[in-house]
């Protein structure tokens, strides 16, 4: 059935407004559409590592998952902690002690994904708990001030690798997390954001929860405190990261790779770059050099993800 | 009728745990506790049990699991020693303050650095304080008998608890031990209900908040009640206990106690070789008893200070140190407890047996002697030594 955003907004709405994160912000929509594409007559568990969505969607009495059921305990285990629910299931369900079908859905910012918590969602993935685990990546931990993570780009401005007179933000390049969990081999990788009326996330949200095992989903979510945009930019900022290709959206399924976007005219990085303040001393006159640097390392992603797809493509 | 077996502390465990069948048994390796999830895996491989086992990539992620699953309903039980017990150190605060009713062994072994996997209490002692009930155990039966006990104690207080045994001493020495009939321990802990839980088809549950200053208080206090609450749900389940295997347990062992002029305090296997102390010394007409603790967490102060009170003078032997220059764990809580009764005896502390170290009879015959002289020395009565230390 083709994709049809109105009737997709009116599905069961399992994470509802009130909660406390900041407008602009990228994850509460990611959150939401994910969640709508469980399908209305299943249960979902979500599982979040602590971070700004945790902290914002259920702070006692209150709670903004509703017909989910919700748990987060601590920042490195969301995966682990997941794991553990979807084995209860499994256990229960093998005892007869429950009969409706559950999915399992594990939120994570980057700084409990790419760096805490990698050990837990590598572990989760390898034993192939049916399960998905999404990383709203927003490249910083946003929720304690924007301190650099291994997700931060390459260059950016955080109040951990300030740009100052002698360094100029953040020294490394990003880590590759999306290929990292390819490399589990696990049946169902994406890399998405919230790009052509949220048609390539809520698919690939589809496909990784109906995936029979672990899936991992990557969402580009932007934050308007640590990246310095106008909050009513949050799309705008998400298209510009496609239109670059400096967050392509793809996806590896049982090892195939597939680019979901191929830009017909592939805007320069800068495009990308400009409208955000963590950027800003990248554009002083004799910083050109950095900006050429994160071309080149987009483009090497880019030419490397259309080698990938052409060479798993040919093996099928 | 019982069956009569041999077996190590750990087999008598992983032999348990199969009676009970958890749901879901999240674990890791770690010396000596390893066995257990071994045991337990070939339960799982040959379908005599129909639970969940997760093969965990750390301790951390096991307690994590165990957190998960047992906030999800199921029954969850796991094992661990030592630098593992350390790792999960974060989580096990979170499995109490979430009123999670999990079961863990806790095979007792030395705390880095340096590293050492033999026995001391200083993994256990290290988090007394995380909202665990905590049972020592002195034998393999004793250990098969908590771990039983301990899935009905968690679930009716609705808090974790920490069964303890010594590393290599009880967790790989083959004893005699009677083990229940399967019917037995299987209408004993019983089908397992949670109030409220994530797959609850009934009611959606959102756990784990934010819990700001207007709640975290209370919430930390009902915690605390949870704890205080707890001995006499442990007194319950321990009488029921009795009544279907004939073994009785108490908050504490007290042997040759009553009429007793010096008393050691001394916990899990040590307590053995203490007993046979005793007998030598009461032989020779010297009045000494012994107090063996099985309730650390909660702590049954009030019972203790009336066990104790007419002793002329207690040595505690602390196998765990807590480095604050002035004495080990169970010495500085008894003291509390009896200050806190009104009981003022003087107490010596021993630091004995870190890392493995043996301890052998005539060293406990060294601790009743000293007390024993000190009578008319009180600065020495109040004294922490390191038993047996090379200086």
């Amino acid at each position: 059935m083709a994709y049809n955003l109105k009737e997709v907004v009116n599905k069961k709405i399992r994470f509802t407004s009130g909660h406390r994160m900041c407008a602009g912000c990228g994850a509460p929509p990611a959150v939401k559409t994910i969640l709508l594409a469980v399908k209305p007559e299943d249960e979902v568990v979500v599982t979040s590592a602590t971070g700004c969505l945790e902290v914002s969607s259920c702070i006692y009495p209150y709670t903004s998952w509703k017909d989910a059921s919700f748990i987060h305990s601590a920042f490195e285990n969301a995966g682990a902690t997941c794991s553990g629910v979807e084995a209860a299931y499994n256990a229960l369900k093998r005892k007869g002690k429950i009969s409706k079908t559950t999915k399992f859905i594990a939120f994570g910012g980057d700084g409990g994904t790419y760096d805490i918590g990698l050990q837990s969602l590598s572990g989760a993935m390898e034993r192939g708990h049916d399960m998905v685990y999404v990383c709203y990546d927003n490249g910083a931990y946003m929720n304690t001030g924007t301190q650099r993570s291994s997700a931060t780009p390459h260059y950016a401005d955080t109040t951990t690798a300030p740009a100052g007179k002698v360094v100029a933000g953040k020294a490394q390049q990003r880590k590759d997390l999306t290929e990292i969990m390819v490399k589990h081999n696990i049946p169902y990788v994406a890399q998405t954001a919230m790009y052509g009326n949220f048609k390539d996330i809520y698919e690939k949200a589809e496909k990784a929860i109906y995936t029979e095992g672990p899936a991992f989903l990557n969402t580009l979510a932007p934050c308007p405190r640590g990246w310095g945009y106008d909050p009513k930019d949050l799309i705008l900022i998400e298209k510009l990261a496609v239109e670059t290709c400096f967050w392509p959206l793809y996806e590896v399924v049982n090892g195939v790779y597939k680019v979901n976007y191929k830009p017909a005219k592939k805007l320069p990085v800068e495009e990308f770059l400009r409208p955000q303040k963590r950027f800003k001393h990248l554009f002083k006159e004799g910083n050109e050099w950095m900006i050429e640097e994160i071309q080149k390392e987009v483009d090497k992603k880019w030419e490397y993800l259309l080698a990938m797809e052409e060479l798993t493509n040919k093996e099928g | 009728m019982s069956i009569k077996e041999r077996l190590s502390g750990n087999e008598a465990v992983a032999y348990a745990m199969k009676q009970i069948n958890p749901d879901v048994v999240p674990v890791y390796p770690i010396t000596p506790s390893t066995e257990i999830p071994q045991y337990f895996s070939s339960f799982v491989a040959n379908g005599t049990v129909d639970t969940e086992f997760v093969p965990v990539e750390s301790e951390h992620s096991a307690m994590s699991a165990a957190i998960g699953a047992s906030a999800a309903g199921a029954r969850v039980m796991s094992a661990t020693s030592s630098q593992g017990l350390a790792l999960m150190y974060e989580m096990l605060y979170i499995a109490s303050g979430m009123r999670l009713p999990i079961v863990l062994t806790c095979v007792n072994r030395a705390i880095s650095a340096p590293i050492n996997i033999h026995n001391d209490h200083s993994d256990s002692m290290g988090a007394r304080d995380c909202g665990f009930i905590q049972l020592y155990c002195e034998t393999n039966q004793e250990a098969y008998d908590n771990i039983i006990m301990a899935v009905k104690i968690a679930e009716l207080a609705k808090l974790p608890v920490m069964v303890c045994y010594d590393g290599f001493i009880t967790s790989h020495s083959v004893e005699n031990i009677e083990l229940l009939e399967d019917e037995k321990v299987k209408a004993f802990v019983g089908e397992y209900t949670p109030e409220h839980y994530l797959l609850n088809p009934d009611e959606h549950v959102s756990m784990g908040p934010l819990d700001l200053q207007n709640y975290f208080f209370e919430h930390r206090k009902q915690l605390a009640d949870a704890m205080t609450n707890a001995k006499e749900i442990i007194a319950k389940v321990s009488k029921e206990f009795g009544d279907i295997s004939g073994r009785y347990y108490d908050a504490f062992e007290s042997y040759k106690l009553d009429d007793a002029e010096y008393g050691l305090v001394v916990l899990n296997s040590t307590a053995g070789t203490a007993k046979t102390v005793v007998d030598k010394l009461r032989d020779k007409g010297i009045k000494v008893g012994l107090l063996k603790p099985r309730m650390f967490r909660p702590m049954p102060h009030k019972e203790l200070a009336e066990s104790l009170k007419h002793l002329e003078a207690v040595a505690v032997m602390d196998k765990a140190d807590s480095v604050n220059a002035m004495s080990g764990p169970v010495y500085t809580e008894l003291v509390t407890a009896l200050h806190k009764h009104d009981v003022h005896i003087p107490v010596s502390n021993y630091i004995y047996g870190l890392g493995g170290r043996d301890v052998k009879a005539t060293d406990i015959e060294k601790v009743f002697r000293d007390i024993l002289a000190a009578k008319d020395n009180k600065e020495n009565l109040n004294g922490t030594f390191y038993l047996g230390v090379r200086e």
